[in-house]
């Protein structure tokens, strides 16, 4: 296992975020940096990752897994590269979201909650994302994936697969 | 056309950027605050403007502000809500992708006003890319001195940060965002004291959506006795919607709280009407919370008006045969549409969103969720019905902060409108799987138009 430990760019990105707040309120810091540790070590946070923040915030580790716990973004076991994260909420479901949850499955194999078996993809289903008028949608990463069809879910996994390949 | 406000200039290209915005009048609110109105100014013209939150819950902004303690000494902040959570809405998404500059120039003229010196932005932290859209305008602001100390000369100082959240609707509720801001779990508040006394870090503060925001640079630009002008009674001004679910052309409008629903439904203004020429079975106008009507209720008030898009007219009737306005997250549903099943994903959202802290919410959002699970998936008994209402019940009213009533009102309005469906369901567990209960008695009013 790789030891966890910031870039020096990480934690200069750490010291200008902590002087957001208030002198003594590093405490504020907490979930953009747990986010930025998210990223840095593997798409998710494992206890030796919430220790190391806390110990870089100066914070008691409780601190940081009780939040860790409370917040859906923030992944407390491994996930595959590309997380598919589906929404499922009203607005999605009166337009088609249950099919398009439905066509991945089928696709990749797996059911919700599930990893593919080359680690690439996991699919999760997740409630309101604030892009109810153009259901069905999922996040993928960084970005929203829109106007969701079968064809579109193929196009996707192609692309993503595609990237895999290159790295 | 309606008269704009805040999308007036949302077409031009460029726009995201300071010097199309500059060009296009950009920033003239802000020096007429900042150099001739004063804070107290600018308080005196929101309140006259009779704006109102934009959020959900349409508090009068002026007075909200008016509630921030001053004491010594002690920083007051002013924190931007960006945690647009609440299903059905994706206004706020909207203004801050392709207009950044409005909300930043909303936040100096508030944060001017409230004496604030620092200001987050609390954003949901879904919206990942949009942190970077915001940065780059504040940056521009700042490097053309709009932001950062002694602004225009006035001795003003003010910088703005943004925070993501991290996947909570519960952050919305302006205590747990708070909270949430602090680094700690989004469990709201018990209040008093409120925010205005005390709020982040214990000093006054004020918690104000992204649109209530916005709407502050017209405000200014036009005063607020010209704001007035705008919409109806104390729906004063323009409200932006954004409507989804079967309509024909689903988005974000800004109208003019002056037009009803069934122009806001079938003109090709706004939605365009209901998708594949089907019919209008029910709505739910303000967000996800808010009570669901079906098509009769929706047009037309109990009393037979007309039902236009303000506060008051969505909630004439209080709950029995009325709604809110809310967010203005417009979620329309066609003939083939489940309401059992759309009020059980609601059911499982809140179950999924409850913090966790008030047995009643805990608890019972998860006991509907199952009761409706049971009814829609065809295993369901006719007193489940009633067990469902009075579980509704005993959430409404009972919890530190309104999630619980969020998650109560849209059962009891699912059962109290449309108790037939759910009676439809019981009884027959096995069609019930197989094609959905239809339209029923609450027939849309206005006639299919005829296949083309």
């Amino acid at each position: 296992m790789a030891v966890v430990q910031f870039s020096e760019e990480k934690l200069n990105k750490v010291k200008e975020i902590i002087a957001r707040y208030p002198q003594g309120k590093q405490k504020s810091a907490l979930i953009p940096v747990l986010h930025l540790a998210q990223e840095a070590f593997g798409g998710w946070l494992s206890a030796e990752t919430m220790d190391y923040v806390a110990a870089l915030l100066q914070l008691e580790p409780i601190e940081v897994y009780e939040v860790a716990t409370f917040y859906s973004m923030f992944n407390l076991k491994p996930v595959g590269t590309y997380m598919f994260e589906v929404c499922q909420t009203g607005p999605c479901m009166v337009s088609g979201s249950d099919q398009i949850i439905d066509y991945i499955k089928g696709k990749l194999g797996i059911g919700v909650g599930e990893t593919t078996a080359d680690g690439l993809f996991t699919l999760k289903t997740v409630e309101c994302l604030g892009a109810c008028g153009y259901a069905p949608m999922m996040q993928l990463g960084k970005h929203y994936r829109e106007h969701l069809t079968p064809a579109k879910v193929d196009e996707i996994i192609a692309e993503c697969r595609a990237k895999a390949n290159a790295n | 056309m309606g008269r704009k406000l805040l999308l007036d200039k949302a077409h031009i290209e460029g726009i995201r950027y300071y010097d199309t915005y500059r060009s296009n009048g950009g920033y003239a609110a802000a020096e007429k605050a900042l150099k001739n109105l004063g804070p107290d100014g600018v308080l005196d013209e929101v309140k006259k403007s009779g704006l109102r939150g934009r959020g959900g819950a349409g508090f009068p902004t002026g007075m909200k502000w008016s509630f921030i303690a001053k004491p010594e000494g002690v920083p007051r902040y002013l924190v931007c809500n960006a945690d647009e959570s609440e299903p059905g809405t994706f206004k706020d998404r909207y203004l801050m992708e392709f207009i950044p500059h409005l909300l930043i120039e909303g936040l100096l003229i508030s944060s001017f006003a409230l004496g604030a010196n620092s200001c987050y932005i609390y954003i949901r932290g879904e919206y990942a890319w949009i942190p970077e859209i915001l940065e780059q305008a504040i940056a521009e602001a700042k490097n053309k001195g709009w932001l950062g100390k002694n602004i225009l000369g006035t001795g003003f100082d003010l910088e703005i940060y943004v925070q993501r959240g991290a996947g909570a609707y519960i952050c919305g509720e302006e205590t747990a965002l708070i909270e949430s801001l602090e680094g700690k779990r989004g469990n709201p508040r018990i209040k008093p004291p409120f925010p205005a006394v005390k709020g982040l870090y214990q000093c006054p503060t004020v918690v104000n959506n992204v649109e209530t925001l916005a709407a502050v640079v017209p405000i200014i630009n036009i005063g607020g006795d010209e704001y007035i002008k705008f919409g109806t009674g104390k729906s004063t001004g323009t409200k932006l919607i954004s409507a989804c679910g079967n309509i024909n052309k689903p988005g974000v409008y800004e109208i003019e709280m002056n037009i009803s629903v069934e122009e806001f439904i079938y003109s090709d203004e706004y939605c365009g009407g209901i998708k594949n020429n089907k019919r209008l079975k029910a709505c739910i106008p303000g967000g996800s919370s808010v009570p669901v009507l079906p098509a009769n209720l929706l047009l037309k008030t109990a009393k037979g008006e007309t039902r236009m898009m303000t506060y008051e007219s969505l909630a004439d009737g209080g709950f029995a045969t009325g709604s809110m306005l809310g967010s203005g997250g417009f979620i329309v549903m066609d003939e083939d549409q489940c309401i059992v099943r759309n009020t059980l994903t609601f059911a499982r959202f809140y179950h999924h969103e409850s913090c966790g802290q008030c047995s009643p919410c805990r608890e019972g959002t998860g006991w509907m969720k199952k009761v409706l699970q049971n009814i829609e998936y065809g295993k369901g008994k006719m007193s489940d019905i009633d067990l469902l209402w009075d579980i509704q019940r005993k959430i409404e009213g009972n919890t530190i902060c309104p999630l619980g009533d969020a998650a109560a009102w849209p059962v009891a309005a699912a059962i109290r409108h449309f108790r037939d469906e759910f009676e439809w369901h019981v009884l027959n567990p096995e069609e019930s799987q197989k094609r959905n209960f239809g339209l029923a008695h609450y027939a849309d009013p206005i006639p299919a138009p005829a296949a083309v």
